[in-house]
């Protein structure tokens, strides 16, 4: 695997029956791509964690994936009410999801800490009103 | 021990994925709350959940579980079904609750990994 590959995908709000399709067919892709599984499961988690955080919070938006030969990076971009603060919201256990998400199981406050858990870098930017957008990266480690 | 076992263990059934009874578990988590479950890495994995939505199969599918045992009797649906069947997870279904489920899997040698940290 030399060459990079972009995956991209719409993400719609409210859709919860269809939530995780995207962070789905990224994991198959990436198993199929012969990626070291330890590498998948990481980002198959975060990217989850992330796609589950835009169903319930956001308004809607779309997920890049670009996997190199060393990086994938992941970018989540929403638009929505954007996270009033952030430094809360990494918090385990800080949540403002409403009940009915709880009862789906989610809305733990366990979203942004895990995605921050399973990534080797994370970078968020959120704007009140406007949305919220995730840079996370997993490196690949070289094949010994 | 096997999926098979679990299933005896636990008086269950199969709802589907018979045909893995065979394989191996290692661990196992209990968890009606999936970004608990998306907190626990193992290898060869079981989930006990109560929870019965197409949320349960795809927290399996990210974490590479083997087999899902539904709690207090709790029936998945066909869309589930078929999901679990497309990603070869194995499908069982007990009426005992969730703890003493837990414990009958525990005292037989089924851990649950380290505290979590």
């Amino acid at each position: 695997m030399n060459e990079r590959i972009t995956l991209k995908y719409d993400v719609h709000c409210d859709d919860f029956t269809r939530a995780g399709e995207a962070s789905s067919s990224v994991k198959r892709k990436l198993k199929l791509m012969g990626v070291n599984p330890d590498v998948i499961r990481k980002v198959a988690i975060a990217l989850y964690e992330g796609e589950i955080n835009m169903v319930i919070h956001s308004y809607g938006g779309t997920i890049e994936v670009i996997i190199s030969p060393s990086v994938i990076e992941m970018i989540l971009r929403d638009t929505g009410p954007g996270i009033k603060d952030i430094e809360l919201a990494m918090q385990a256990g800080y949540s403002t999801a409403p009940d009915n998400i709880r009862s789906l199981g989610f809305g733990a406050g366990m979203g942004l800490p895990n995605i921050k858990k399973y990534t080797d870098d994370l970078k968020i930017e959120s704007e009140m009103g406007i949305g919220t957008t995730l840079r996370m990266l997993v490196y690949i480690p070289l094949e010994e | 021990m096997t999926i098979k076992d679990v299933k005896d263990i636990l008086g269950a059934r199969f709802i589907c994925g018979e045909e893995f009874q065979d394989r191996e578990v290692h661990a196992a988590c209990g968890s009606d709350m999936m970004s608990d479950v998306l907190a626990f890495v193992k290898d060869r994995a079981v989930l006990l959940t109560g929870l019965c939505n197409p949320q349960v199969i795809r927290t399996a599918e990210m974490m590479d579980i083997v087999c899902i045992v539904f709690v207090r009797g709790k029936q998945p649906d066909e869309t589930m079904i078929e999901m679990a069947k497309e990603r070869e997870i194995a499908l069982i279904c007990t009426g005992h609750r969730m703890f003493s489920a837990c414990g009958m899997l525990y005292s037989k040698g089924l851990g649950g990994g380290a505290p979590y940290r």
